[in-house]
């Protein structure tokens, strides 16, 4: 057990190195920007006063490395610095908003909370979903029902997100309406209520991940079923469905749950093109528009975010891989 | 409530069918069919009543008015299908014996992929003749519907209507093969250059040169790609400032570095193995140069995987390029282009129930971006299935 924790350990620090070059490049490639954030936050028509203001309000007359270091520091403590939505706002008043909405870490939380939740029950139903059919495919391979399947997971994998969305939308909310095309979610609302809502967006996310989930459930049980101990099994006479769900799968556990792993972090892409289809109050919809608007703090820190939950979902496959794997404790 | 029941009462009907089904079969007298019902377990039972129900519905819904989409959908199908199967028969008749034999073993999947691919190549080639107007061209008429029926708000000269704006659709569908294909098709050749030739370089040289690459890799690769090419887009689009053909530029270079990471891992991997066979020993102790090392040594070798590689590489330029385009910091307007198509046609999807033709302009770009997307992975799928010999 030492050895495993020592790996687990190993594989931490590895990810923390990674998310701090991460945090470097993000912050690099915004200092790339033409001008500065005053001027970015301002626009063209901006008075050398506001300017000044808004640089020394910022921080942006010290040195780059003392800048990353301070947003770091911010960063770690929870502060993700101020929107220029906001900072806009009061360079015009002169005052304080007063009702902290101008803090990204106030704007990006609660839209955080509503990303997980649509991540969590596309997980619910895509997980068992896709496990099932691969498990299916894989007893009745070769059959019509494992090639249909392999179709419309083959189909499903390379439409983009937004036609299936379409799709969904047209047949479940405008065709026969069941569902609503719109998932605008409040923070007072029933459990009940704001399920019926995420359902369209989460259904949509399921057509997306359950596809790969699937085809790599179904190859890694057909890879074992050439192993000697299915052969007597088979010949034990016990039936095709226990054979492959009693000794096939458990074996096969560790690729399913490195690729499951590697579907959710997928999600976390594939979340952007959704929630903005949907207009779902979530982390990716804020990502865009504040990409259109160009307010960087907030892309900063979504993109931070992102590539956070990334590093943590690969991390996660990679230490359950090792777990799951005795094999993988020795490396040669 | 009826909805329950209506679902509790095929439940019934498919369970039980199952059954009866399968009882059914073992009082055939036929000798030859009695043992495989007799053996037959209750899950194929199932499924096959479970096919004849969806076979069922299918055809029940193909009849029905409200959902016309199915029934393109099916004809559509159909259509293709039949397509793919005349352009395999033609294949296995026409042509030298080599590609002949190509066509006898090839799946009708495969042939299908293949057609499409040709298609879309000669739409995007020859999309100045094929277009009736320009992409850019904007008409008095805005808002036409589709159809070009004058009775229904139509216009015989704009078969698929207008825009907001004026521009005709049909036309716009048509330059958008040539834009958004050749774009990503630009990207992904741009990428392949970029990361093979890094990727040989790094397994030839090795060294710190290959630890340097590698580990800068791995840190870009760290960041999800469409995440990553937003926030750069927005920096690019800071410095493109008005020149909106100069964002298309930056969009196309940003997607090339970043998809460049995966075509690096690959030729770096299948190089290295390659790099330690005898024959490189033997080049390399004949004193020939590194270019010549890769481009005539490595590269013949590395031919299959890459090629597979290309297609596969394609469809996710193709399909990031989309998606940005579709949130709107991608290829920019006046070029024309089917991810923008769909974000500015989406809302058309509501008058689904009036006019029907109307709400499937959305879906004909984007259906257009996964026909292309499905094409590919089906070629590339039957190609990787004949290089590794994979028979389950």
């Amino acid at each position: 057990m030492q050895s495993v924790a020592r790996i687990i350990a190993q594989r931490l620090g590895l990810g923390l190195v990674t998310l701090f070059f991460v945090s470097v490049i993000i912050f690099a490639a915004v200092n790339m920007l033409p001008g500065d954030f005053a001027q970015a936050i301002l626009g063209q028509g901006a008075t050398p006063e506001a300017v000044e203001a808004i640089r020394r309000d910022l921080g942006l007359d010290k040195p780059p490395i003392t800048r990353y270091f301070d947003w770091l520091g911010g960063v770690l403590q929870g502060d993700f610095g101020t929107s220029f939505a906001a900072a806009n706002f009061r360079s015009f008043t002169g005052a304080e908003t007063g009702s902290g909405l101008g803090s990204v870490a106030a704007q990006v939380a609660p839209r955080f909370e509503n990303t997980l939740f649509l991540a969590g029950v596309t997980a619910a139903i895509a997980v068992p979903f896709s496990l099932i059919l691969g498990v299916l495919a894989a007893l009745f391979r070769n059959s019509i029902f494992d090639r249909a399947a392999n179709i419309g997971t083959l189909t499903s994998i390379s439409s983009p997100e937004f036609f299936l969305a379409y799709i969904l939308i047209l047949f479940l909310a405008v065709l026969n309406p069941m569902l609503p095309s719109l998932s605008n979610i409040y923070a007072d609302m029933s459990f009940g209520e704001r399920l019926e809502r995420t359902l369209l967006p989460a259904l949509t996310l399921t057509l997306v991940v359950t596809a790969h989930m699937m085809r790599m459930t179904r190859a890694a049980i057909i890879n074992l079923l050439a192993s000697p101990y299915i052969e007597m099994a088979r010949l034990k006479g016990i039936s095709p469905l226990r054979v492959i769900v009693k000794h096939a799968l458990p074996n096969a556990l560790a690729p399913i749950i490195n690729v499951i792993a590697l579907n959710l972090a997928y999600l976390i892409t594939g979340v952007v093109v959704v929630e903005v289809v949907f207009v779902y109050p979530g982390i990716g919809q804020l990502f865009v528009d504040s990409v259109k608007i160009r307010d960087i703090p907030v892309v900063q820190a979504c993109c931070l975010i992102f590539a956070a939950a990334y590093i943590l979902l690969n991390l996660l496959a990679d230490i359950l891989s090792i777990l799951s794997n005795p094999r993988l404790r020795h490396p040669k | 409530m009826s909805v329950w029941l209506h679902i509790a009462l095929w439940a019934a009907i498919l369970f039980g069918g199952a059954w009866v089904f399968r009882w059914a079969g073992q009082q055939l007298p036929n000798p030859r069919t009695r043992p495989y019902f007799r053996d037959m377990s209750y899950a194929v039972a199932f499924g096959f009543l479970l096919a004849a129900a969806a076979l069922y519905w299918t055809v029940q819904l193909y009849f029905v008015d409200r959902v016309v989409f199915f029934r393109w959908a099916v004809q559509g199908f159909l259509f293709f299908a039949a397509a793919g199967w005349a352009f395999r028969l033609l294949g296995r008749h026409v042509g030298t014996p080599g590609t002949r034999k190509l066509f006898r073993k090839m799946p009708l999947t495969a042939a299908f992929g293949i057609l499409v691919i040709l298609v879309y190549a000669v739409v995007a080639i020859f999309a100045d003749v094929l277009a009736p107007f320009g992409q850019e061209q904007v008409f008095e008429r805005v808002n036409v519907l589709p159809g070009g029926n004058p009775e229904t708000g139509g216009d015989p000269r704009f078969l698929l209507g207008t825009d907001q704006i004026g521009r005709d659709l049909l036309s716009r569908l048509i330059y958008g093969a040539q834009n958004t294909v050749g774009i990503a098709f630009v990207t992904t050749c741009l990428a392949f250059l970029l990361g093979a030739s890094l990727g040989f370089l790094a397994a030839t040289l090795g060294g710190w040169l290959d630890q340097l690459l590698s580990r800068g890799v791995d840190v870009l690769m760290a960041i999800p790609s469409l995440i990553f090419a937003l926030l750069l887009m927005t920096i690019a689009s800071a410095w493109a400032g008005s020149e909106k053909w100069l964002l298309t530029v930056y969009m196309i270079v940003i997607i090339a570095v970043l998809d460049s990471t995966r075509v690096f891992r690959l030729s770096r991997a299948v190089g290295a193995n390659i790099v330690v066979m005898d024959y490189i020993e033997a080049a390399k102790l004949r004193g020939e140069t590194l270019t010549y090392l890769i481009f005539r040594e490595i590269l013949p070798n590395a031919y299959a995987p890459l090629l597979a590689e290309f297609g596969l590489r394609f469809c996710f330029v193709f399909l990031t390029i989309a998606a940005l385009s579709f949130l709107g910091v991608g290829i920019q307007p006046p070029l024309a282009d089917w991810g923008t198509m769909v974000r500015d046609l989406s809302q058309f999807i509501n008058f689904a129930g009036v006019s029907p033709l109307t709400a499937a302009l959305p879906l004909m770009a984007a259906g257009a971006i996964a026909l292309l997307t499905v094409a590919v992975n089906f070629v590339v799928d039957w190609m990787l299935y004949q290089s590794s010999g994979l028979k389950d």
